[in-house]
């Protein structure tokens, strides 16, 4: 078994084991079963950093074998400059979640974390699969773990939210499964990313492919106006659900136009990029202001998360290596912010069982090592120079003035957008005089949580001033796909 | 195809036509309320012709007897050992239901399933249009009586009425339509009919007419709407342990007849057949899903997702052959329809199995609320059930998921992209369709358990059910090895 296979299966198999025995452990062998697994999973995505040679094109850490004979099916994984990033990410931010879901969950707990790492394992296997199918099978099982985190341990509204999240994002993968077994056929019966690549495709052909690939990524993305699922389901789902979903499940769309979209329909990509640049700016600008004037935290992060996304796909689509090259770093960079983000709330959520802005004012008084960490996050949401959320948008934008001025002039404004809403929120919850009994009586961070918060500051920081570890490693990868979009695949 | 000796093509026939007489005057004996002898028995037999069929089915060999009545070739093969299979499993599930509501009285659960299995295989080789009839009518006689098997309850006894009438009203039409087809071809052979059918035959009308018949016959078999009017009251109103004899094996058959009569016998009409099976599809798919949305009891909604899957089903048989007549296709199309139908009967299996375990002596656990919080009382018998409906959603990892795929694409590979639209249109209803299996597994999993009684069973049950939940995970990460055997099958029919 590869270097590869190990990090997809191994959270898969451990959180299987722990949705089979886990019955017979206490609640906190539980925890630390699934903490010790996480870490597992963790350390054995590291070597593939570590042993990535950068610098180089195409794929590495390559297996394939022959799966399922009847369609030609292959078991191949593979990652690259883009892939990789996601890769370590998806398994750090399983850690965290498993970690910051310590206290909050007291049900069914071997179930909630095996649910979690098998959430864990087909996500790095989405990052990694180099065969649709495969690609497919990983994409659509997220989808069953992720209903019942929502639908058993999330809010009071959660049946709803986690129908919403099941039926929305099933319909857009659907639609892109017909894409999928056309292009199949008109392979001649292949599921092979590369073979699809060179495929030659008319006009039409690419138009219905676009459309159907986009059906199921700005669902997943979410894109405006098809984002109105992910509010509902950040308000209800748990803490760490929200923070696994915002960090890495999003990006699953993100990362399915950067495989399929772009470089298999490159000629519709061109035709319709006025369209996805649109959409993009809308999602930058109105679901921007629209996040202004939430009164529940968590939806107002996750308007903000919309809006965050809008910039990736606006990189995506502006054909450049400095905008696309952003919008992946701001893919990754988002995720640890959004993932911070959620768990500060989850943090006073816990305390005070509200997350209704008018509820708060004046934390910083009782809480002031919380308030420091949830400033700087605060800052990285907006996009503050010297913050992980600074690069990629800073990318993005500049891409865009290349682009078009008017284009990066529409961008720009979400640093202004991003900058009210933030601090706004900050002002208002951690600011000011200590609003009522219930903010007195809080409590700081502990330890635990204390920890967690420390390692996504790092991160933040660390990815803000240095930056450089993670260009290097996509850029080959960046300019190989702007090739092959560049290349007319029409007969 | 070699006309070898008569008796080796219908040996597991004369098995099982032996044994049912063995058991049958045997179990006039037994005093035991259990009749364990003869629960053991029977699944002894079903062993011996699983094995029997599974054997033949590996060898690979296509003959037939008795002057072409009957063929032994690996698709009828496949599909007997599976019957039998499925009757195994049906009976150890059965037993403690049947057990607790008295209906071992006597052994008729026992000869009575046997003479329908024995039907099936009629059935599924039959390769002349009277022993196809002749097998359909044991297997239907068998059902309705397993149906009114509980004489003293009311809804059972109407579920049978109703079922008699209408099965016998689909009889009459599958009959009439195998009359005016050997008026118009003067055949009742498979073969010579699909032969006298490609070289033109003296009144088309008449063969023509035949073909509707049939069709609407096979259609009410199915229970594909219009024809579908039985299904619900029938697997509402019939004892959960004869719901899912209805709902498994006999599709095994069902699904040999199409074969038979249509893809085998009238090959040359292959374009007239699938207009009329996409507009049953079409039918089949609107009206099985949104109407299992309404629902609110396990079994009708079992019953419309019944139709709805029988209605993805036919798409296969659609795609069979392009419009332009290219027959390329055609063992894409209809080994998909046999993946289909095998793993369909497989969930089944799994979600009957689960329901009948929770019902108790008194308690029908067929609401869809009754499952309330079943993940808080038994996370195994939770998981089986889910996993069932998410195969039956078709969603991955699940087998049911490659039973759609393999339809789809099938259905996508038929000629320039005529049938798109069915595939798109086949896809909303899907999503149509995850809607109300998602509710049995947010019933399950995220409502409170309204009951706390301990859920109890034998251990073989535990056993066999537990299995059958692993297959649908197992098969839907290893694929590979069932497809190919219905692509095998599937081509030594077509040859």
């Amino acid at each position: 078994m590869g270097l590869l296979s190990l990090a997809i299966w191994t959270p898969i198999l451990l959180g299987a084991a722990l949705l089979a025995f886990g019955r017979r452990l206490s609640s906190q062998q539980v925890r630390w079963v699934a903490l010790a697994a996480s870490l597992l999973g963790l350390a054995v995505t590291l070597p593939l950093y570590t042993g990535f040679e950068i610098g180089a094109a195409g794929f590495q850490f390559v297996e394939k074998v022959l799966w399922i004979e009847r369609f030609n099916v292959h078991y191949h994984v593979g990652v690259d400059g883009i892939s990789l990033w996601l890769i370590l990410l998806t398994a750090f931010t399983t850690v965290i979640a498993v970690i910051a879901s310590w206290e909050s969950i007291t049900e069914r707990v071997h179930q909630y974390m095996g649910a979690f790492l098998i959430l864990s394992g087909a996500m790095i296997g989405v990052f990694a699969a180099q065969d649709a199918l495969l690609f497919f099978l990983f994409f659509e099982a997220t989808l069953i773990p992720m209903y019942l985190i929502i639908g058993i341990w999330g809010g009071p509204n959660r049946i709803y939210a986690a129908y919403k999240f099941f039926l929305y994002t099933l319909l857009g993968s659907l639609l892109m499964l017909l894409a999928l077994i056309y292009l199949y056929n008109a392979s001649g019966g292949s599921f092979d990313f590369q073979v699809w690549y060179d495929l030659p495709l008319t006009s039409t052909e690419q138009t219905l492919l676009f459309f159907a690939f986009l059906a199921a990524f700005a669902v997943k993305v979410p894109m405006w106006p098809v984002h109105t699922w992910l509010p509902d389901v950040h308000v209800e789902a748990p803490t760490a659900g929200s923070a696994v979903l915002a960090a890495i499940m999003l990006k699953l769309g993100a990362y399915g136009f950067l495989r399929f979209s772009l470089p298999i329909t490159p000629d519709a990509s061109q035709e319709w990029a006025w369209l996805m640049i649109a959409l993009s700016l809308i999602a930058v600008i109105y679901v921007g202001l629209v996040a202004l004037v939430q009164q529940d935290m968590k939806k107002l992060v996750a308007y903000s998360s919309v809006a965050h996304m809008g910039f990736v796909t606006l990189g995506f689509f502006l054909f450049n290596e400095l905008a696309l090259a952003g919008a992946i770093v701001q893919m990754i960079a988002h995720g640890f912010v959004s993932a911070a983000m959620f768990l500060c709330i989850g943090v006073l959520y816990d305390r005070m069982h509200s997350r209704e802005i008018s509820d708060y004012g004046g934390v910083i008084n009782p809480m002031p090592k919380f308030a420091a960490f949830a400033l700087l996050f605060t800052m990285a949401n907006a996009g503050m120079p010297g913050t992980a959320g600074f690069v990629g948008e800073w990318m993005v934008i500049l891409g865009a003035v290349q682009a078009n001025f008017w284009i990066g002039l529409g961008a720009a404004t979400a640093l202004i957008l991003g900058a009210a809403y933030s601090l706004l929120m900050f002002k208002r919850v951690y600011l000011g005089a200590v609003a009522n009994d219930n903010v007195k009586a809080l409590f700081d961070i502990n330890a635990r949580e204390y920890f967690v918060l420390a390692v996504l500051a790092l991160a933040v920081l660390f990815m803000g001033v240095f930056p450089k570890p993670f260009t290097d490693v996509m850029m080959p990868a960046v300019t190989e796909l702007l090739q092959h979009i560049s290349v007319s695949k029409l007969p | 195809m070699i006309d070898r000796l008569s008796w080796a093509a219908i040996t597991p026939e004369l098995l099982l036509l032996v044994m049912v007489c063995v058991i049958a005057i045997y179990d006039l004996f037994l005093k035991s309320p259990q009749r364990w002898a003869t629960h053991y028995l029977t699944l002894l037999t079903l062993a011996a012709a699983a094995f029997l069929t599974g054997s033949a089915a590996l060898s690979g060999q296509t003959f037939s007897g008795f002057g072409g009545m009957v063929v032994s070739d690996p698709m009828g093969n496949w599909l007997k050992c599976f019957a039998a299979l499925t009757m195994m499993v049906l009976l150890i599930y059965a037993r403690p239901y049947a057990g607790a509501r008295g209906m071992m009285r006597g052994g008729e659960l026992y000869t009575l399933g046997l003479f329908g299995l024995l039907g099936m295989y009629v059935m599924i080789s039959g390769h002349n249009l009277l022993i196809i009839y002749l097998g359909l009518e044991l297997l239907a006689l068998s059902s309705f009586a397993l149906v009114a098997l509980r004489r003293d309850d009311l809804r059972a006894t109407e579920a049978a009425m109703k079922y008699f009438v209408l099965g016998a009203l689909a009889s009459g039409f599958l009959l009439y339509g195998m009359s005016l087809v050997y008026g118009a071809t003067g055949t009742l052979d498979i073969r010579a009919m699909a032969v006298a059918i490609e070289a033109g035959v003296a009144q088309p009308q008449v063969l023509m007419l035949g073909l509707v018949f049939v069709v609407a016959g096979l259609a009410f078999k199915l229970g594909a709407v219009p024809f579908h009017m039985w299904v619900p009251d029938v697997y509402h109103g019939a004892p959960t342990a004869i719901t899912l004899f209805i709902a498994s094996a006999p599709k095994l058959a069902a699904f040999a007849i199409v074969m038979r009569l249509l893809v085998e016998g009238m090959p040359a009409l292959a374009f007239d057949w699938q207009q009329m099976l996409a507009v049953l599809a079409v039918l089949s798919l609107i009206v099985g899903n949104l109407a299992a949305v309404a629902q609110s009891n396990l079994k009708r909604m079992l019953a419309f997702s019944t139709i709805a899957q029988v209605g993805f089903l036919l798409l296969a048989f659609v795609a069979g052959v392009g419009a332009d007549g290219n027959t390329a296709n055609m063992s894409t199309a209809y080994s998909a329809a046999m993946f289909y139908i095998i793993t369909y009967v497989l969930t089944t299996l799994a979600v009957f199995g689960v329901i009948l375990l929770l019902s108790r002596d008194g308690f029908e656990s067929e609401e869809i609320n009754d499952l309330a919080g079943l993940n808080q009382r038994s996370p195994l018998y939770a998981g089986v059930m889910a996993a069932g409906m998410f195969s039956l959603a078709g969603v991955p990892p699940l087998v049911g998921f490659y039973a759609k795929l393999t339809v789809l694409q099938a259905l996508l590979a038929a000629g320039d992209g005529i049938y798109l639209w069915l595939a798109v249109f086949a896809v909303l209803m899907s999503l149509v369709g995850a809607f109300y299996y998602l509710r049995v597994v947010k019933v399950m999993y995220f409502d409170a358990p309204t009951q706390t009684a301990a859920i109890s069973a034998p251990l073989e049950l535990r056993a066999v059910l537990s299995l059958n939940g692993a297959l649908l995970l197992l098969l839907g990460l290893f694929p590979g090895a069932l497809l190919a055997l219905c692509a095998q099958a599937i081509a030594s029919l077509l040859v």
